[in-house]
């Protein structure tokens, strides 16, 4: 979706401004709304798409407003209610429904820290023939989904040259919404900086995307 | 409360539009002194927190587990480790530069959360800056979690449109006939810049080589220098 997320190249952001000595967390709530979201992922109600798809949801204006961590908790409420792990009224009132059955955690403390091990997480077992080689030229799609999706507006419609074959991985913009891993290539695409913003960029400089099959036709 | 910590998370938001915190511009002694954000969101996690554990859902024990996880165990240091064994080892640093995520399981370092990982070398001629402009990938198990700036507006709206102008307003100037490549972490690749060795470091060791990387220098949005202070950790 052209969301607000969707933000390379905007002006009027203001400055970069590194805080020296910054803490992980400003507050005790953000370390808390990581731990939720984390400890909840267990549970395996909805896949990393789905879940950058929700903070993309929040609407512009109150995407803006809000701190980093802000966001995830919004995510998190409405992904809680929308997988029915809980209901709005028990967020209200901060309190289980009578009746409710109770669960047993999926996440135990003696498993926080362990590393996952296996397949990493996107990538697919499933054998694709990538549809693009290395040094092959590009062009990105103009597509415009409402849906979620991991090619930026910046580079759609723009020439690159493949720069580096990934493998295979799950599709975002149909995994997000539960219509299918459809698993594909994805590559390190290079763009020229002069092919995306003009004659301000300097001609030696580039931006590289990593873009899947279904981001590319042949230029 | 420090007004500048104040404009520095106002600005990292990225807001064009008035935060309700600027109505509350009194100080506070407590924990929600460095939020723009509304009070109430100290409430209302604490109150979704204690739902979750009453159904079940939760182990608070693996909360606190997590937070203290990512608050005192992982950080830039694991990164910095790596870096320097690249330096001194020419073997590693090809393994590296060829499959990072397996390089770096050789040092321990397994992501948490199985992620992929890609190394970039930096050099005379070329720099190579990370930057993730829809959301904030970043290769937390390597270097912690991402700063506010990393995840501002400002820097993921700029870093890919003006690579140089943002480097020299963190003070780093790149001369002309330097390469920048910046990476949009749009895919399950992390990345993770290998910093130039800085000159003058030939007679240091591996262990106090890592003392000098700093997350920065890993983003690519700053070099290593021979000694640095006020470690930005």
């Amino acid at each position: 979706m052209n969301g607000p997320h969707d933000m390379g190249g905007l002006h009027g952001m203001g400055p970069v401004r590194i805080e020296k000595n910054e803490p992980v967390f400003h507050a005790r709530w953000e370390g808390r709304v990581y731990a939720l979201s984390i400890a909840i992922r267990a549970w395996n109600k909805w896949n990393i798409d789905t879940g950058r798809h929700h903070i993309e949801l929040i609407p512009a204006a109150e995407y803006f407003r809000m701190s980093y961590y802000e966001r995830w908790f919004v995510r998190l409420v409405d992904l809680l209610v929308e997988t029915g792990l809980v209901t709005r009224e028990e967020v209200a009132r901060g309190k289980r429904a009578r009746g409710s059955p109770k669960a047993v955690p999926a996440l135990p403390a003696a498993q926080v820290g362990s590393p996952s091990g296996g397949r990493a997480v996107g990538r697919s077992d499933a054998q694709v023939a990538p549809r693009y080689r290395v040094g092959q030229r590009v062009r990105a799609r103009t597509i415009n989904p409402a849906g979620h999706t991991r090619l930026p507006r910046y580079a759609r419609g723009r020439l690159g040259t493949i720069h580096r074959d990934h493998g295979v991985f799950v599709f975002p913009d149909t995994n997000a919404h539960n219509q299918g891993e459809k698993p594909q290539h994805v590559y390190s695409v290079r763009f020229a900086a002069r092919e995306l913003w003009g004659d301000q960029a300097s001609p030696r400089d580039s931006v590289h995307l990593d873009m899947w099959d279904d981001y590319l036709e042949p230029a | 409360m420090s007004t500048t910590r104040r404009d520095f998370l106002a600005a990292a938001v990225g807001a064009a539009a008035q935060s309700p915190a600027s109505a509350h511009e009194h100080d506070h002694d407590h924990e929600h002194d460095h939020q723009v954000v509304p009070s109430d969101l100290t409430l209302r996690v604490k109150s979704l927190e204690s739902l979750l554990v009453e159904k079940g859902l939760v182990d608070p024990a693996a909360l606190d587990a997590l937070v203290d996880t990512y608050e005192h165990k992982v950080g830039p240091r694991n990164g910095a480790r790596v870096i320097a064994r690249a330096w001194v080892d020419p073997g590693y640093k090809q393994r590296l530069l060829a499959d990072a995520r397996a390089a770096v399981a050789e040092l321990g370092y397994n992501s948490i959360q199985s992620e992929n990982l890609v190394a970039l070398e930096n050099g005379p001629k070329l720099h190579n800056l990370v930057v993730c402009t829809l959301c904030s990938c970043y290769p937390s198990w390597l270097i912690g979690l991402p700063p506010v700036w990393y995840k501002s507006a400002a820097y993921r709206s700029r870093a890919v449109i003006d690579p140089r102008g943002v480097l020299r307003e963190l003070g780093l100037e790149l001369a002309e006939d330097v390469e920048v490549r910046v990476w949009d972490s749009t895919a399950e690749l992390r990345y993770i810049v290998v910093p130039e060795r800085p000159s003058g470091s030939e007679s240091l060791g591996e262990q106090a080589l890592t003392e000098l990387v700093t997350r920065d220098s890993m983003i690519g949005v700053a070099k290593v220098a021979m000694s640095h202070t006020g470690d930005r950790k």
